[in-house]
C-alpha cells in the first residue's frame, strides 16, 4: 500500500442476498488523482462507490478513507461522509427547500456555520456552476442540468476533500450533458480527488488520470487512459468499448 | 404575414359564463336533464329550509310575542300550520351548550380560554400575520395557560372537571387529542420504520393494538382500568383518563397517516442526506418530516376530523360534551321533542369546526405547493 493512499478499499467484498455484487474489489486511490470508473450496468460500479462513503455496507475486506476506517461505528462513518461529497444520477435535491437553502441547509446544521456565511458560501458555489441567478428557485422549476449543477454545488459547499459521481450526467437529456461535464471538468483541474462512474468516454479522455473497468463485481482492468482506449488487455475491455464508442 | 403572427383567441362558447354553462351543465340531453331536475329540487327545498329555520322560525318569543320557556310555547307545537324552528330552547340552555356546568362566576376564565384559542390559532392560520414568531411562542404555552385558567390553581379557584361540558368538552378533547396526537404519532411512525427491532415491535405492536380496538372500548379502558396501573393514592380526573385514551387512540392512526407519507419518500432524499453528513435526526427533521407531512396534509385532517366527532363518544363514559348537553336537553320534559332543532344546532357547531379544518387544509396544500411540486408549472 502507498503511503499517499486517501482511498484503500482491500478485498472487499459484497452480496445482496445471494447476488455476489463485489468480489474482491481492491482500489487505490491518491491524492488529487481522477479515476473514472466504467462497466456494463449491474457491474457492481455504483455499488462500489457507495461503499466508500458507506450508503452501502461491505461486508468483508477493509476500506479506509483518508486514514478512517469504515466500520459499523457510526462516529467513522460521520466523519468519512463529512470528508466525501457524492453526486448522484437523479440529482437528490431536496424539494421542499429553495436552491440556496439547499446548499446552506448542511453547512448550518452540520458544521453549525452561522447563516449569513453559509448563505455567501452558497452563493459562491452557485457562481462556481454558473448559476448564481437561480438561488431563489426550487429544483422542480429547473432543468435537469441545472438541478445536477445545484446538487454539485450542494456537496462542494461542505469542503469535501473527495467526491464521488455516480453516473452524474446519466439522467440528463443530450443538450444538458455537457454544461455538467464542463463543471466537473473544472473540478478537476483544480485538484479535486474525484471517482467518476460514467460513461462518457469524451469527459475520461480529458480528466481521467486512470480508468477502471468493472464486470462481474470484478475489477477487470485498470490502466491509464491512453492505454486503456488503445490497447486494452482483457478482451472483455475490448468488448465494451467497442459497443460504447461505437454505436 | 401579419395575419400569421395574429394571436389567436379560444372559441368564445368554450370560455366564460357561458362556455362553462354549456360545457359543464348543457354538454348533451342527459346532462341537461340532471341540471334540471337538480334545479328543480333546489327550488322545492331552498324556500322550504329557509322558512322553517328563519321565517317562521321561533328565536326567543313565539308568534303570540310571548317569551318561550319551554316546549308547549313553541309556535309549532302551538299552531302545527304557522310555525318553524323552535330555537328559543338553544337560546335557553346556550350557556349549557357553550360552558356545561361551569360556574357562572369564573365562567370569564372560559371566555378568556376561548379567546386565547383564537389567538394561539392565528400563526397557524396567517403565514404572513406580522410578529408570527411570538405569536407563535405564545401558542406554545397556550395549552398551559389554559390549564391553569380552566382549571384553577395559581391562585383561580379551582373548578372540578365534572363542572365542564359542551363545547368547552368538546374543544378541550379535540385540540388536546390532535395537538398531543400529532408528535406522538411522528414518533410511532419512526419508531415502526425504525432498524432496530425492538423498537419497531414495540411502536408496532401499540399503533396494531390501539387501531384494533373501538375507541369506546379505549374510553371505558382509561376510565375503568386506567387508575389500576397508577400508583396508589394517585387519583386520576375523569377528564384526564378520557384525554388519554383519545390522544392514544388518535397517535396511532396519526402515526399510520404520516407512515403512508414517509413511504413516498424517495430513498435518494435519505442518502442526499446522509451523504451530507447528517444524523439520524437532523436527516428526518429537516430532510424527510417536511416533505412526508406535506404530502400527507390531507390524510392528517382526514383523521384530526374524524377525532374531533368522536370526541362525541365521551357520552358513554358520563361526560357531557356537546352532543351530551343537547341529549340531556331533550330529555328535559320542558324541551321534550325539539330533536330538529338541537340537532341542528349541534350538527351546525360541529360543521363549522370541521369544515374550518377542512379548508384550512386546503389553505395549507396551496401554500406548500410550490416546494413540493416537481414539475416547472
Amino acid at each position: 500500500m502507498s503511503e499517499e493512499s486517501i482511498i484503500s478499499l482491500k478485498n472487499v467484498n459484497k452480496w445482496f442476498g445471494d447476488f455476489h455484487v463485489l468480489q474482491d474489489v481492491n482500489l487505490e486511490v491518491k491524492k488529487k488523482e481522477r479515476i473514472v470508473v466504467c462497466g456494463p450496468s449491474g457491474s457492481g460500479k455504483s455499488t462500489m462507490i457507495r461503499c466508500i462513503n458507506r450508503l452501502e455496507e461491505h461486508q468483508e475486506g477493509s476500506i479506509v478513507v483518508d486514514g478512517i476506517e469504515l466500520t459499523g461505528n457510526l462516529k467513522n462513518i460521520d466523519n468519512v461522509r463529512k470528508e466525501v461529497g457524492m453526486v448522484f444520477q437523479q440529482f437528490n435535491l431536496f424539494p421542499h427547500l429553495s436552491v440556496k437553502e439547499n446548499i446552506t441547509l448542511a453547512p448550518i446544521w452540520v458544521k453549525k456555520m452561522p447563516k449569513a456565511e453559509a448563505e455567501e458560501l452558497a452563493m459562491k458555489q452557485l457562481e462556481i456552476v454558473k448559476i448564481p441567478e437561480q438561488a431563489n428557485k426550487y429544483p422542480g422549476q429547473l432543468s435537469g442540468g441545472q438541478q445536477q449543477r445545484v446538487a454539485i454545488a450542494r456537496s462542494l459547499a461542505m469542503n469535501p476533500n473527495i467526491m464521488l459521481f455516480d453516473e452524474p450526467t446519466s439522467a440528463l437529456d443530450p443538450e444538458m450533458i455537457k454544461e455538467v461535464l464542463d463543471v466537473m471538468v473544472d473540478l478537476a483541474n483544480g485538484g479535486m480527488t474525484m471517482i467518476v462512474v460514467t460513461h462518457e468516454m469524451g469527459f475520461a479522455k480529458t480528466v481521467a488520470d486512470r480508468m477502471v473497468f468493472m464486470d462481474e463485481g470484478k475489477i477487470v482492468e485498470e490502466a491509464s487512459p491512453d492505454k486503456f482506449f488503445n490497447n486494452p488487455e482483457s478482451d472483455r475491455t475490448k468488448l465494451f468499448l467497442s459497443q460504447i464508442l461505437h454505436q | 404575414m401579419n395575419e400569421m403572427n395574429q394571436v389567436r383567441k379560444p372559441p368564445v362558447a368554450t370560455t366564460g359564463i357561458i362556455g362553462w354553462l354549456r360545457i359543464n351543465l348543457f354538454f348533451n340531453w342527459t346532462n341537461s336533464l340532471i341540471t334540471l331536475f337538480v334545479i328543480y329540487c333546489l327550488y322545492q327545498f331552498i324556500p322550504w329550509i329557509l322558512d322553517w329555520t328563519i321565517f317562521s322560525a321561533d328565536f326567543k318569543y313565539n308568534y303570540l310575542g310571548e317569551q318561550i320557556t319551554n316546549q308547549e310555547m313553541c309556535s309549532r307545537n302551538l299552531d302545527p300550520e304557522n310555525g318553524g324552528a323552535c330555537w328559543a330552547v338553544i337560546y335557553v340552555r346556550f350557556y349549557q351548550f357553550i360552558y356545561g356546568f361551569y360556574p357562572k362566576v369564573e365562567v370569564w376564565r372560559v371566555n378568556i380560554a376561548y379567546a386565547m384559542l383564537a389567538l394561539a390559532l392565528l400563526p397557524l392560520l396567517f403565514a404572513k400575520l406580522p410578529y408570527r414568531k411570538y405569536f407563535l411562542y405564545f401558542t406554545y404555552i397556550f395549552p398551559v395557560i389554559a390549564y391553569f385558567l380552566l382549571n384553577g390553581g395559581l391562585g383561580f379557584t379551582e373548578v372540578s372537571t365534572n363542572k365542564w361540558g359542551g363545547l368547552l368538552v368538546t374543544l378541550v378533547l379535540g385540540c388536546t387529542g390532535i395537538a398531543l396526537a400529532f408528535p406522538i404519532g411522528i414518533m410511532l411512525a419512526l419508531g415502526r420504520r425504525s432498524k432496530l427491532p425492538v423498537i419497531s415491535m414495540m411502536c408496532t405492536l401499540f399503533i396494531e393494538f390501539i387501531r384494533g380496538v373501538p375507541l369506546i372500548t379505549l374510553l371505558f379502558f382509561g376510565m375503568v382500568m386506567l387508575p389500576l396501573f397508577l400508583p396508589e393514592g394517585i387519583d386520576m380526573d375523569g377528564l384526564v383518563r378520557v384525554l388519554v385514551a383519545v390522544t392514544l387512540f388518535q397517535s396511532a392512526y396519526m402515526a399510520e397517516v404520516i407512515r403512508g407519507g414517509l413511504q413516498a419518500i424517495p430513498p435518494g432524499q435519505y442518502e442526499a442526506a446522509k451523504s451530507l453528513g447528517m444524523s439520524y435526526w437532523r436527516m428526518n427533521l429537516l430532510i424527510v418530516l417536511p416533505q412526508a407531512i406535506r404530502i400527507s396534509i390531507p390524510p392528517i385532517v382526514n383523521t384530526s376530523i374524524g377525532l374531533f366527532k368522536d370526541t362525541t363518544l365521551v357520552i358513554i363514559v358520563g361526560i357531557l360534551d356537546l352532543l351530551g348537553i343537547g341529549r340531556g336537553t331533550l330529555a328535559d320534559t320542558n324541551w321534550l321533542g325539539l330533536s330538529y332543532e338541537i340537532y341542528f344546532f349541534v350538527s351546525l357547531v360541529f360543521f363549522i369546526f370541521t369544515f374550518g379544518m377542512s379548508r384550512y387544509s386546503l389553505y395549507l396544500e396551496k401554500k406548500l405547493k410550490t416546494g413540493i411540486n416537481m414539475g416547472a408549472d
